[in-house]
């Protein structure tokens, strides 16, 4: 392995979060605020409950879950495409590293800033509602597997895209939608029986409901088929990843 | 002693079908500068690129002192440094991070001595702190020559190393070269400026349509193509060149005013001394005269013209 070579990529990409500051830590910050502002002070005070806990609590762990999905695809997808559109990506096809290698650093550098701005998140969420979480492990560990898949699913993003519309098409198009409809704001067991069975085929569903029942132990679907689903979702990003570089697709001529 | 690179069969057939290389074999003798000369789209950067890891071959094999650049990758790359043709870089980054980065990326341990040494031989110390997106273009090519020599690479590569740059940085470029060749570094250069090649190589090779054409000293390449030409200009307009001077293959222009004779170099006798007698026997007084050798350009252009 060469260790100094990941070092390097991941340390250039966390130098860019750092540069960047506004952008990849306060934006966030600042519309999650709003979220709660909006959804659990104004509108969440007029919603009594959801099954068990005040609507403002209920919220927390699909927000945080947003914000790292949409993170982690932008970080990821941004990363590596940037050297390709610059060319710069020139310098790390020549470098003796696998691409394994280069995966670890470019996919580890995104997981690692939408995990600590889950975080910072979850902090923030804390000034506003109070926050119990029973199972802090498994809430870590579905933010750590979530943070991971989908900042691979970035990278694949990053790697297709040959302008800056595509890059931003399945963030915008797919992944937002999923995440709202997703049951951020709400549990699916509230929708009508037709769209229930349809917000099942919805693999955001999984991550989330896993997710808040590390918090509450509420769930909409059962746990250990949110795991099932995730570490799903996280083959076949590698999958699709390994594919890519053994054939160099968009990479290599 | 074996050579560094050694290149054999080599293809390359793009996807739309345009066979880039055909059947190259190349040896890259230790420590020299080699210069690879060829037209626009000859080849010249996808035959870098298959080398230097970037493009995948289609057929035929490449070592690198040794290891294949295939299955061995890791120990072939770390001994090359690339300077890619385009101006590829970083813009945020300063210049010092961006050299390090590529260190790291080599698998090189932290050595700012060393990298101080770079910048320095390269005239960008005092722009160590500086971010990318605020220096020149030449400056940022020698952002890309500290960055390929960031890993002390043995062999580099320069993909038209000086296009674009003005005559006193490409002097100045020149330098840092042949610095570096006397370290001990190969140097494989592609360039268009043939001055740069009849310059700086010891051997040329010349590429055209995906093929290795030549490949000679590049000494032995002026001595052998390289013709002289004597130009004599004539006191008085003549009609024809004489009968008595026949044998000399004079050739008359400018309306009759100047005499052109063509000789070897190589031969032992050039014949000039011989031709003056005979131009005073004859009656022919020239008022000046003037000699040329022919130059790389000529000989290149008359290799990649020819059928």
């Amino acid at each position: 392995m060469n260790y100094r070579a990941i070092r390097a990529i991941y340390l250039f990409e966390m130098a860019r979060t750092w540069r960047t500051l506004l952008q990849s830590i306060v934006s966030p910050v600042v519309s999650t605020s709003l979220y709660f502002v909006v959804f659990g002070a104004a509108i969440g005070s007029r919603i009594t409950e959801v099954e068990g806990v005040s609507y403002g609590t209920f919220i927390v762990p699909g927000l945080v879950m947003l914000s790292v999905l949409t993170q982690s695809i932008a970080n990821a997808s941004f990363g590596i495409y940037f050297p390709k559109f610059v060319g710069t990506i020139y310098e790390i096809l020549s470098a003796p590293i696998s691409y394994v290698e280069i995966i670890v650093g470019y996919v580890g550098a995104a997981a690692s800033k939408s995990i600590i701005l889950g975080l910072i998140i979850l902090a923030t969420a804390a000034l506003f509602v109070p926050l119990h979480i029973k199972h802090p492990i498994w809430m870590l560990t579905f933010l750590v597997l979530t943070a991971v898949t989908f900042s691979l699913f970035g990278f694949i993003i990053g790697i297709w895209a040959d302008g800056f519309e595509k890059l931003q098409m399945i963030p915008m198009l797919v992944v937002t939608p999923l995440t709202f409809l997703g049951g951020s704001f709400y549990s699916v067991n509230m929708l009508p029986s037709g769209w229930h069975t349809i917000a099942l085929l919805n693999p955001v569903v999984y991550l989330i409901s896993g997710f808040r029942w590390s918090f509450y132990e509420i769930a909409d679907v059962g746990v250990g088929l949110s795991l099932g689903m995730t570490l799903g979702f996280l083959v076949i990003c590698m999958a699709i990843v390994w594919w890519i570089f053994r054939t160099g697709y968009r990479l290599k001529h | 002693m074996s050579p560094i690179i050694s290149v054999s069969h080599l293809s390359k057939v793009y996807g739309s079908g345009f066979r880039a290389l055909n059947n190259i074999n190349l040896d890259i003798r230790r420590g020299e500068i080699f210069a690879l000369l060829g037209p626009n789209g000859a080849g010249k950067t996808t035959l870098i690129s298959i080398i230097c890891g970037i493009a995948n071959p289609s057929e035929g094999s490449v070592a690198i002192d040794g290891h294949d650049i295939i299955k061995s990758y890791r120990a072939a790359r770390s001994l090359i440094g690339l300077v890619p043709q385009e101006l590829h870089t970083d813009s945020f980054e300063t210049v010092w991070a961006t050299v390090s980065f590529s260190r790291g990326l080599f698998g090189k341990p932290k050595n700012p001595a060393y990298v101080e040494k770079v910048l320095k031989d390269l005239s960008l110390w005092e722009k160590k702190d500086s971010k990318i997106i605020t220096l020149s273009g030449g400056m940022k090519r020698r952002v890309m020559i500290a960055k390929a020599l960031s890993h002390e690479p043995q062999i580099l590569f320069l993909d038209e190393p000086t296009a674009g740059v003005d005559v006193e940085l490409r002097k100045g470029m020149w330098e840092v070269v042949r610095t570096l060749r006397d370290a001990g570094v190969t140097i494989i250069l592609t360039t268009h400026y043939i001055e740069e090649a009849e310059e700086m190589a010891d051997r040329i090779g010349v590429i055209n349509r995906g093929e290795i054409i030549l490949v000679e000293d590049k000494a032995k390449l002026m001595d052998k193509l390289g013709k002289k030409q004597l130009k004599l200009h004539l006191a008085h307009k003549i009609d024809a060149v004489p009968p008595a001077l026949a044998h000399y293959h004079l050739v008359l222009s400018e309306g009759g005013t100047e005499l052109i004779y063509d000789y070897d170099t190589a031969g032992e006798r050039t014949g000039i001394t011989s031709l003056l007698g005979d131009l005073r026997n004859a009656g022919i007084r020239f008022s000046d005269l003037e000699t040329s050798q022919s130059s790389l350009e000529d000989i290149f252009v008359s290799l990649v013209r020819a059928p």
